[in-house]
C-alpha cells in the first residue's frame, strides 16, 4: 500500500516535471481522444500486455498532472487477441463510433497492415508499435511507427561482424511473420554490405529441437558467424542446442529476444551471445552523456515500480507512441487531424526509449542505426559492447 | 557423414521417446474405453508445468514430479468421470469431441494458474554435452529415453502380472464379457485415464528441461503421440512405442536431409499414409465390425 502510494506520488511529480509550462485547468476542456488496438491476449501477448499497461499508466499519470494543454487524455483500448481481422474491425470502431483523434497501436505487423487502409481512407493519424519495414516503406501519409525495423537489426549485426573481420554468415530464421520478414531483410542487407550468406536454415516457432539444422551449420566449413532471427522460446532452444553441439562460431540474435526472458530460458547457454537492442534494456549501463540516459532510467523506474516486473522494449514502444502523439498535439495546438499529422511528421529530436526520433516526409519512423546498441550476454545480464 | 546421421538419430530418439509415452497413453485409454483422448497432450503439459513451477519455488525435484503426476492423475479421473462417463452412450465421434473440449478447457485453466510465459526447469544432471562418435547429446536426453524405457517396461509388467492390469486387458478385449465375470468396467476406465495421465505427466517433467514448459506445449506433443499410436496400431501398446520412435527419427532425418520447414508435416504425412494404406497400423489387429 505504502509502496503504491509512493509510486503514485513519484508518478505525479515526474509527469509534473515533464509537463512544465503546460498549466491550466483540465476538467472543463474537451478530451484528447486516443484510440489503441493492442494484442493484449493471444500469441503476441508478451508484446501487447506491457504495451497496454504502459498506455493506461501514462494516460492516467498525465491526467493526474493536469492533462495536455489543459485537456485530459481519453484512452480507448481494444484487444485484438492477435487477430488481424479483429484489428481491422476495432480500427473501424475507433474511427467511426469513438471518433478518436489519433490511433496508437497495432502490436503486430499483421494487425497494423490490416488497419492501414482504414486509417488512410478516414485520414486519421496512426502510430504503429510493430516491427516490420513494410509499415513505413513505402511511406503512407497517415502511418507512422516507433519500433526499430528488422532491417536495422540485420544492418547492426553485419556492422558488428565487419568490426570483428567476419564476412560469412549462416542464417537460421523462424518460420513466423517476424522471422520471415527478418530473413528477407537479412538477405537484402547482406547483398548491400558484402556479407556472404553461406547457409539459410529455418525452424518452426514451436520446435523443441533444432540440432538437425544446427548440425548442417556446424558442418558448413565456410560459416564464420551465425544469426538467429526469431521471437519467444525458439531462439532460446536454438541457443541451447548450439552449445550442446559445441559450435564455437560467434552467435548473434535479433532484437526479438531483447528481454530478460531469453536469458532466463537459455540459461548458461546464452553467455557470449550478441544482439542489437534498444538503450532501454541497458539503461543502467548507458554513459551519462547518452541523450537517452534520463528517459530510459526514468521509464524503467516508473514501469518497474508500477508493475513489479522487468521492463521490456515493447513497453517502451508504446510509451514512445503515446508521447510522440501528445507532443504533436501540443505543437499542432489542438487535435485537428491534418495539423496533427503534420506535427507528427515534423517530430524532431524527440528522445524516447527507442532512440532519438527525427521524422520527415520520407521517413515515418525517424530512427537511425545509432538507436541500436550492440549488447552481449555476460553473467546472465546484458553488457554493452564497446 | 556418419556423425551427422548419428546426430539426427540421437535427436530423433529423444523426442521419439516422448511421442512413445504419449502414444502409449492414447492406447491405454483407447483400449479401456474406445475413446481417443485428445487431452493426452494436456497431461504432458500439467507434468511439465507443475514440476517447473514447483521446483522454482523450492520443492525438491522428485517431489515436484510426484505432485505433478498426482495432479495429472486427478485431472485425468475428473475428465473421465465428468466429461467422458456422462456421455457414455454417445457415439465415438462425440466422445472424441468431448475430449478436445476438455483439452481446450484444461489449457485455459492452466493459463489462469501459471500464466502465459515459458517456464524453465534445470536439467536433472547438468548440461555438459556427452560426445559419442562425433555426435553430441544432452545428458537430459538419457533421462528422457531412460524414463520412457522404464515406464514402458513397467506398464508391460503391470498388464501381464497384476490383476488390475489383466482386468483392464480383459475389458479391452470384450467389455460385456469382462462385466459378466465381475470386472468393474467403470473403474477400469477411470484407472486407464489415471494411468495415461501419470505417463504423460512424467513424460512432461523429463522433457521440460529440453523443450521448456508452457501451457500450449501439449498440443504438438499430443498430436505426435496420436500419430505414434495410429502408426503402431491403435490400442497396441508396444506398437505405440515403436511408432513414437519412428515418428521422432523420421522427423529428425527429414529436418536434416530434406528441409526443416517440413518437419511437422512429416508426422502428418505418416498419419495420412497409414490411414490410406494400412488403417490398422504396423501391429494392429484387423478390425472387425459386427453388423
Amino acid at each position: 500500500m505504502r509502496k503504491r502510494l509512493l509510486s503514485t506520488m513519484a508518478a505525479v511529480t515526474l509527469t509534473g516535471l515533464a509537463m512544465t509550462g503546460l498549466t491550466g485547468t483540465a476538467s472543463a476542456a474537451e478530451p484528447i481522444k486516443i484510440g489503441a488496438i493492442i494484442s493484449a491476449t493471444g500469441p503476441a501477448s508478451f508484446l501487447g500486455d506491457p504495451e497496454k499497461k504502459v498506455l493506461e499508466l501514462y494516460a492516467d499519470r498525465i491526467n493526474k498532472a493536469g492533462g495536455v494543454d489543459g485537456r485530459p487524455v481519453q484512452l480507448t483500448v481494444y484487444d485484438d487477441g492477435g487477430a488481424a481481422d479483429k484489428a481491422a474491425s476495432f480500427t473501424k470502431r475507433l474511427i467511426e463510433s469513438d471518433k478518436v483523434d489519433v490511433i496508437v497501436g497495432g502490436t503486430t505487423t499483421a494487425a497494423t497492415m490490416a488497419a492501414v487502409p482504414l486509417v488512410e481512407r478516414a485520414e486519421v493519424p496512426f502510430i504503429s508499435l510493430a516491427g516490420a519495414v513494410v509499415i513505413v516503406e513505402p511511406v503512407k501519409k497517415w502511418v507512422f511507427k516507433t519500433p526499430h525495423t528488422d532491417r536495422m537489426a540485420a544492418e547492426k549485426v553485419m556492422e558488428d561482424m565487419k568490426k570483428r573481420g567476419l564476412t560469412k554468415l549462416a542464417l537460421i530464421s523462424e518460420d513466423s511473420g517476424f522471422g520471415k520478414s527478418g530473413r528477407e531483410q537479412t538477405l537484402a542487407v547482406a547483398k548491400e554490405r558484402g556479407v556472404e550468406l553461406v547457409a539459410d536454415e529455418t525452424y518452426g516457432a514451436k520446435d523443441t529441437d533444432v540440432t538437425a539444422q544446427l548440425t548442417k551449420v556446424k558442418n558448413n566449413a565456410a560459416a564464420q558467424a551465425v544469426l538467429v532471427f526469431g521471437l519467444g522460446q525458439g531462439p532460446a532452444v536454438v541457443t541451447k542446442n548450439y552449445r550442446q553441439l559445441g559450435i564455437s562460431l560467434p552467435l548473434y540474435q535479433s532484437h526479438g529476444v531483447a528481454s530478460k526472458e531469453y536469458i532466463r530460458l537459455a540459461g548458461g547457454a546464452a553467455e557470449g551471445v550478441r544482439l542489437p537492442a534498444a538503450g532501454l534494456v541497458v539503461a543502467a549501463q548507458l554513459p551519462e552523456s547518452d541523450p537517452q540516459k534520463t528517459v530510459v532510467t526514468d521509464f524503467t523506474k516508473t514501469y518497474e515500480q508500477a508493475f513489479t516486473s522487468e521492463v521490456s522494449t515493447f513497453a517502451g514502444h508504446a510509451y514512445d507512441g503515446l508521447m510522440i502523439a501528445l507532443d504533436a498535439v501540443k505543437r499542432a495546438g489542438g487535435t485537428d487531424k491534418a495539423k496533427l499529422r503534420d506535427a507528427i511528421e515534423q517530430t524532431k529530436g524527440y528522445v524516447g526509449t527507442g532512440g532519438t526520433v527525427t521524422m520527415s516526409p520520407k521517413d515515418h519512423m525517424g530512427l537511425t542505426l545509432d538507436a541500436f546498441h550492440m549488447v552481449e550476454v555476460k553473467q546472465g545480464d546484458w553488457a554493452l559492447v564497446k | 557423414m556418419f556423425a551427422e546421421l548419428l546426430q539426427y538419430m540421437l535427436s530423433g530418439l529423444t523426442i521419439g521417446a516422448i511421442y512413445a509415452l504419449a502414444g502409449l497413453g492414447f492406447s491405454i485409454i483407447y483400449n479401456a474405453s474406445h475413446v481417443i483422448n485428445f487431452a493426452q497432450g494436456e497431461f504432458i503439459m500439467i507434468g511439465g508445468m507443475a514440476s517447473a513451477t514447483l521446483t522454482a519455488s523450492g520443492v525438491p525435484l522428485p517431489l515436484a514430479i510426484l505432485i505433478g503426476c498426482g495432479g495429472a492423475m486427478l485431472v485425468g479421473v475428473l475428465v473421465a468421470k465428468f466429461a467422458v462417463e456422462r456421455a457414455r452412450n454417445a457415439s465415438t465421434v462425440t466422445l472424441i469431441i468431448i475430449t478436445i473440449g476438455a483439452s481446450i478447457f484444461l489449457r485455459g485453466v492452466a493459463e489462469l494458474i501459471w500464466g502465459k510465459d515459458f517456464k524453465r526447469l534445470d536439467a536433472f544432471s547438468g548440461e555438459t554435452p556427452i560426445q559419442i562418435l562425433g555426435a553430441s547429446m544432452q545428458p537430459q536426453s538419457l533421462w528422457v529415453v531412460g524414463c520412457a524405457a522404464v515406464l514402458i517396461v513397467a506398464i508391460g509388467l503391470f498388464f501381464a502380472k497384476t490383476l488390475t492390469g489383466k482386468a483392464m486387458l480383459a475389458t479391452s478385449h470384450n467389455r460385456l464379457a469382462a462385466q459378466l465375470v465381475g470386472i468393474d468396467v467403470k473403474r477400469v476406465v477411470l484407472a486407464s485415464f489415471a494411468l495415461s495421465a501419470a505417463l504423460g505427466a512424467v513424460g512432461g517433467a523429463v522433457v521440460a528441461p529440453i523443450t521448456f514448459s508452457y501451457t500450449e506445449m501439449g498440443i504438438m506433443l499430443g498430436l505426435k503421440g496420436f500419430t505414434a499410436a495410429v502408426l503402431g496400431g491403435l490400442g497396441n501398446g508396444p506398437g505405440a512405442v515403436v511408432g513414437g520412435v519412428i515418428v521422432g527419427v523420421a522427423e529428425a532425418l527429414g529436418a536434416g536431409y530434406i528441409s526443416s520447414a517440413y518437419k511437422d508435416a512429416i508426422a502428418f504425412v505418416i498419419i495420412l499414409a497409414v490411414l490410406l494404406f494400412m488403417p490398422n497400423g504396423l501391429f494392429g489387429k484387423r478390425g472387425t465390425e459386427r453388423v
